[in-house]
């Protein structure tokens, strides 16, 4: 039985990109207009019932969400759309975008309908600047097909969607970095509380969510909130866009129901498809640089936000790097921590400072100058990172590593020693003694 | 070769967004990219602040902030070779020595007829192609020796064509 379910990817690759007739031909719009028959409650009802899961990565249930803004009686509201994908090893948004930037629009429209707003917003990165022209033709299209505008259908709502440009900084992923920068600022984060939901973008009452959790929107509206929920698991409705990229046979993006497994992930011929290149598969990980690694003994893991939490890992952005027995751990964390070094804002100290001290350590330890004193530094700098920092960025930068000595302790021990099971450091030093 | 965006265009590109001060960020690349050195001056974010109300220090910050900004010249074509992990672990570092030798430059630098700039970026969001490299909006991936010689012949074709 085939392990994908396309839901929200059907259509990519399949219809012109900006083409409301293309996107009205494979059933788009069926959505809104029907939204246009509902009560706002009634669609919050649905997208609760759903079981959607936030899929920028940090898996907040999207219905609880909109319930909380639907409560607050302040106007304007904005509804905001972050497209900022900057987790490395992630790519499915560019393809929503890129390939069927309709749906997203639809979805956000919704999103506009139910909260009574007139201005949504959709920050995407400055690297994906070339696809920004595909996403502004699509509005510009469903505008004049009447889908985007005044008065939508002859329904009354008047509804516009804005494209807001980034200029390269991971960390206006967080939400509220994301807003300051859609604000024309530097996108350093907000304090919370206020939450986003009371004081927002332009300090009014403000939705954010990520590309794909809108695309799912239509569907839900479509299907209802409890067929929805049946493609995926009891608590993670509906299907995954991952992304797989690494050592592995085919890279690329897929859509999976919640329920497949990892081994699913990595070996199915249809996914996957195994390791490239004939090595082992030495651990694999998930969501971006800020989710955990797994060992392959967690192959059996059920891939739901759920199952994944026990486990120690997570579903985050849905980006699966899979790497092989040629890589070295610590080598690996080096890179994961330089990632982390250039892209923290510096607002916060933790943040900041940590990662460098996390980072000259990673270093010692591949030049086979660390003691069991640095080890433990290490530890409790990790411990203070993930507690201290600021925002979200700062808190998750030593998740890789913290999993990475739980599952390769053995690693680190024998980098003590200065032995690299992976062959990858001293090697080049000690050739040249 | 360095031909600099006039105060017309500059003035042209702020109000296409419509004086907004929450365009900022599109406005500032958008002079960078008419600038033909890749860059926004202290000149240019001057009448950038004059224009929008705002105060220089408000534009530099966010000049300074975002990595696809420079306040220096840089070649005319930024060659900007991803080094995330998904990238670093398909052979960018080879991808980056090929680059260097190729152009005669360090990362880092600029080639002597401010025709290239080589640069690391962090992930663009294309590792299903990786090595991946990108220049202005353009993407460029699964990067070998063959494919980078024609990257670089095309770019100096085309602006060999425009001499």
């Amino acid at each position: 039985m085939s392990k994908i379910v396309k839901l929200i990817s059907a259509n990519c690759g399949k219809i012109r990109p900006d083409s409301v007739e293309d996107y009205l031909n494979s059933g788009g719009y069926a959505a809104l207009k029907k939204a246009f028959t509902m009560e706002p409650l009634q669609i919050i009802e649905e997208v609760k019932k759903a079981k959607l899961l936030g899929r920028g990565g940090a898996a907040y249930p999207a219905g609880s969400k909109w319930e909380q803004l639907y409560e607050i009686e302040e106007f304007p509201k904005y509804i905001v759309c972050n497209a900022d994908e900057g987790e490395p090893g992630t790519f499915k948004d560019k393809l929503l975008m890129e390939q069927d930037p309709l749906r997203v629009i639809e979805g956000m429209t919704i999103a506009g309908y139910v909260f009574n707003s007139h201005d949504g917003y959709i920050y995407i990165r400055g690297e994906y600047r070339g696809l920004q022209k595909i996403f502004q033709a699509a509005i510009d299209n469903a505008k004049k097909e009447g889908f985007l505008g005044e008065n939508i259908l002859n329904t009354g709502f008047s509804y516009n969607i804005h494209i807001m440009t980034g200029a390269g900084a991971y960390v206006c992923g967080e939400n509220s970095a994301l807003l300051n920068s859609i604000e024309g600022k530097a996108g350093r984060p907000r304090i919370k509380p206020p939450h986003l939901a009371e004081v927002g973008l332009f300090l009014m009452p403000t939705l954010v969510n990520n590309v794909e959790s809108f695309a799912n929107i239509p569907t839900i509206v479509n299907e209802g909130g409890e067929k929805y929920l049946s493609y995926g698991t009891a608590d993670s409705g509906g299907t995954k866009l991952i992304c797989l990229s690494g050592h592995i046979k085919n890279r690329g993006v897929f859509e999976v129901p919640f329920g497949v497994t990892l081994r699913d992930i990595i070996d199915d011929p249809e996914l996957g498809g195994g390791m490239a290149g004939g090595r082992k598969l030495k651990f694999f990980h998930l969501g971006g640089q800020s989710g955990p690694c797994g060992s392959p003994e967690q192959l059996d893991t059920v891939y739901c936000c759920r199952a994944m939490r026990n486990a120690g890992l997570s579903v985050g952005s849905g980006a699966v790097v899979v790497l092989d027995e040629s890589v070295c751990v610590i080598d690996y964390l080096k890179k994961v921590t330089e990632f982390f070094i250039h892209e923290s804002c510096g607002k916060c100290v933790p943040c900041r400072e940590g990662n460098k001290q996390l980072y000259l350590i990673l270093d010692k330890l591949s030049k086979g100058e660390a003691t069991e004193n640095d080890l433990a530094l290490m530890k409790r700098l990790s411990r203070v990172m993930a507690k201290s920092s600021f925002c979200g960025l700062g808190q998750a930068a030593s998740t890789a590593l913290d999993s990475c000595l739980k599952h390769f302790s053995s690693e680190f021990e024998a980098h003590l020693n200065k032995q690299c099971p992976a062959g990858v450091c001293f090697t080049k030093k000690e050739s040249g003694e | 070769m360095n031909e600099k965006p006039t105060k017309e265009q500059i003035l042209g590109i702020i109000a296409k967004y419509g004086k907004a001060k929450e365009q900022l960020l599109a406005i500032l690349l958008d002079i960078q990219e008419a600038s033909g050195s890749n860059c926004v001056t202290e000149e240019w974010a001057q009448l950038v602040a004059k224009e929008l109300d705002l105060p220089l220090s408000k534009v530099f910050d966010v000049l300074t902030f975002y990595a696809m900004f420079s306040t220096k010249p840089r070649g005319r074509y930024v060659i900007e070779i991803c080094n995330s992990a998904p990238c670093y672990y398909s052979n960018s570092e080879k991808v980056a020595e090929i680059f260097q030798e190729m152009l005669g430059i360090k990362m880092g630098e600029t080639t002597p007829d401010g025709l290239f700039t080589l640069l690391y970026t962090s992930c663009i969001g294309a590792c299903d192609q990786g090595p991946v490299a990108k220049i202005g909006d353009k993407v460029y991936g699964f990067l070998n020796k063959d494919k980078i010689t024609g990257i670089i012949n095309e770019y100096r074709e085309v602006v060999s064509c425009q001499k």
